[in-house]
């Protein structure tokens, strides 16, 4: 009936040059271990996270590696090339050093894009947890009243959030807030609701274990992975919202370093120095690939091999 | 190991061994279904239509039918994973989670369930032993002691805890994690164990462990099982008493060797006959009976199976027969008109033996 691996114990001797008996159990390196190495040989997701890093702690340390003054302007140094001496990215239309205020404005920029998406992620997982473990009539209620904000493209309710709140940062914050959670809640509550129809969850309900404790341990361990990687995707999409509502003059104000802001402002200088007026943009852009990219490695790392 | 002290006082036998251990009354479960026509009239899949038996102490009690005939249902409706619309349950004399009788957390401890698939009853993102230890543990037991206990029922069921108690569902087979299934529903020390198609989707030389393990463990810890399976071979194995369901209801009722040997039902004497045998000489020809089961959601009227019973005749579809004893045994019930000598069918009755069984002519 015992089902043994290993060798029995007295035909060791019997074999002079067998190899040794495993005698140590077999450790399963874990969950999120075999996550961890999956995503550790995967030169695509080191190179993002990389990129990711870096764009980081140029925010972080701006004060200390920046050049310039990200505020000091000079009528005389306007909108200078790329590569002029001591301005290695050139300036913007007011002569600020452009290298160092995509630095700071990395600060803001970044801030934009984590914020709401952590925020809408802690909200809207728990609403979503609820509706799909409750379900029912209660599920209908939360889902058709999110259907609601759902029913508006995600860049005009922020701009209408923002517009109705008024221009500023916590105000555009929170307009990217509300924005995200219906999407959170939408994915939390399918998963969810896949998730609770599952069989073992019938049996921790059998075990008698109270609705929250068959929350903690059985559901929210299989449902966080799937909203994970969701909220991981919206991270680009908030930057770039964020950028936007810079742009429209209902995020963050000038003189504010901000990469959305700073696309708006150098758009004028577009004809004459092309290059300088794409750079805030490019990074953006580059930002939002590693994101992007980063979430698509974690995604497959995450999934369970069968 | 057998008692930890959570389990201690809710455990121990009250009515002594001649009461039954589960008696459930006129079960009824009815899905609704959404109506297609506007204002249409309600309608209602008859899952489950007024079942009532009862399992004796130390016990299996082995439940067929086709698929869809309401055996998963009744499983989890005496396992309160599902309200029924109107019926009771008395477990050793105590109305289930009725004033006075046992409440339901503890009727939960006293009864576990192990499910058909083996994968989706397991949580992948905890360990063999996590998953055991999660039911005692939030029973108040300590991290430690529930873990001891885990690698105890590991080791009961057949699997070195060393080995496998850190090892994730999809590192195990599906024995394995069959006998996990069966560990972690023995982590109560439960009375009543419901066994829904526990060993169905397993190969036949596995499933023969597996039903080896069952069956000692029964001994072992004076388990009652509720047997649920389409495979009448495991049916016969396992069982001391056998359901067979058509539609719903109860067709036939009764101690194994009675139904495997003189069933009475024109249903079971098709599924006994349905059978592939092992003796080239008793080969089927043809199929017992044609069809499928009708609709649920409009049964026929009279008896449910009259209109693919090859007996039938008028009676049968003006009245629904009731379960009655057979005159040989009176723990043998059967709904059949054959069997009551006041319905006004007039074949007599004939008991057919599992090998003897008379086929339907199929007319071409």
């Amino acid at each position: 009936m015992k089902i043994a691996l290993s060798m029995p114990v007295s035909a060791a001797p019997a074999l002079p040059g067998a190899a040794p008996l495993i005698t140590t159990p077999i450790v399963s390196p874990g969950y999120w271990g075999t996550v961890w190495a999956q995503l550790r040989r995967d030169p695509i997701a080191i190179a993002a996270a990389a990129v990711l890093l870096l764009l980081v702690m140029a925010a972080l340390l701006a004060p200390w590696l920046a050049p310039a003054d990200p505020y000091k302007a000079s009528m005389i140094k306007r909108l200078l090339p790329m590569g002029s001496a001591g301005h290695w990215l050139g300036t913007d239309e007011l002569g600020r050093d452009l290298l160092t205020r995509l630095m700071y404005g990395g600060r803001l920029s970044l801030l934009m894009g984590v914020v709401p998406v952590a925020a809408a992620f802690v909200f809207g997982t728990s609403i979503g947890l609820f509706a799909g473990y409750v379900g029912g009539r209660v599920n209908m209620l939360i889902m058709r009243t999110l259907d609601i904000f759902y029913a508006f493209p995600s860049v005009l309710l922020a701009v209408a959030i923002a517009g109705a709140l008024g221009p500023g940062l916590s105000n555009s914050l929170l307009a990217l807030t509300l924005v995200f959670v219906p999407q959170v809640v939408r994915v939390a509550e399918s998963v969810t609701t896949q998730v609770r129809a599952l069989d073992y969850v019938e049996a921790a309900r059998m075990s008698g274990a109270s609705a929250f404790s068959i929350i903690r341990v059985h559901v929210l361990g299989n449902v966080l992975g799937p909203i994970f990687v969701y909220a991981s995707g919206l991270l680009s999409v908030s930057m770039i919202l964020a950028s936007g509502l810079s742009f429209l003059g209902l995020g963050v104000k000038p003189p504010e370093p901000e990469w959305g802001l700073m696309l708006n402002t150098l758009r004028s200088a577009i004809y004459l120095n092309p290059w300088i007026a794409a750079l805030p943009g490019a990074m953006i852009f580059i930002t939002s690939i590693a994101f992007n990219v980063l979430a698509d490695s974690v995604r497959s790392a995450m999934e369970l091999r069968t | 190991m057998n008692t930890h002290p959570l389990t201690v006082d809710i455990h121990q036998d009250r009515g002594g061994p001649k009461q039954a251990l589960l008696e459930v009354r006129e079960l009824k479960k009815y899905f609704p279904v959404r109506s297609t026509g506007f204002a249409a009239a309600p309608k209602f899949v008859h899952a489950v239509d007024g079942v009532s038996f009862s399992v004796a102490k130390g016990q299996t009690l082995g439940i067929v039918g086709e698929s869809g005939c309401g055996k998963s249902t009744t499983a989890r409706l005496v396992a309160k994973l599902m309200a029924p619309d109107s019926g009771s349950m008395v477990f050793d004399g105590d109305g289930v989670d009725e004033f006075r009788g046992i409440a339901l957390k503890d009727f939960r401890r006293n009864l576990q369930m192990v499910f058909q698939d083996s994968f989706a009853s397991l949580n992948p993102r905890l360990t063999v032993a996590q998953t055991i230890a999660f039911g005692p543990q939030v029973h108040g037991m300590g991290a430690q002691e529930a873990n001891q206990l885990a690698r105890d029922l590991l080791a009961r069921v057949g699997m070195e805890p060393d080995q496998f108690g850190a090892r994730y569902p999809h590192e195990l087979s599906g024995g394995q994690r069959q006998r996990v299934n069966i560990a972690r529903a023995l982590a109560f020390d439960p009375r009543l164990l419901i066994l829904d198609e526990a060993v169905a989707a397993l190969d036949k030389s596995v499933q023969a462990q597996v039903l080896n393990l069952l069956q000692e463990l029964k001994s072992e810890r004076q388990l009652t099982y509720l047997f649920i399976s389409h495979d009448l071979h495991v049916v016969h194995y396992l069982s001391d008493q056998v359901m067979v369901m058509y539609l719903g209801q109860i067709v036939e009722i009764g101690p194994v060797e009675r139904i495997y040997g003189h069933a009475v039902h024109p249903y079971t004497q098709a599924l006994l006959s349905a059978v592939p045998s092992m003796d080239p000489a008793q080969r089927t020809l043809a199929s017992p009976i044609s069809g499928d089961p009708p609709n649920p959601i409009d049964p026929p009227a009279g008896c449910r199976f009259h209109d693919r019973c090859p007996k039938a005749q008028a009676v049968c579809k003006a009245q629904a027969p009731r379960l009655l004893s057979v005159a040989a045994d009176a723990a043998h019930q059967v709904a059949c008109h054959l069997n009551d000598p006041q319905s006004g069918h007039g074949a007599p009755a004939s008991s057919a033996t599992y090998a003897g069984l008379p086929l339907r002519e199929v007319s071409a």
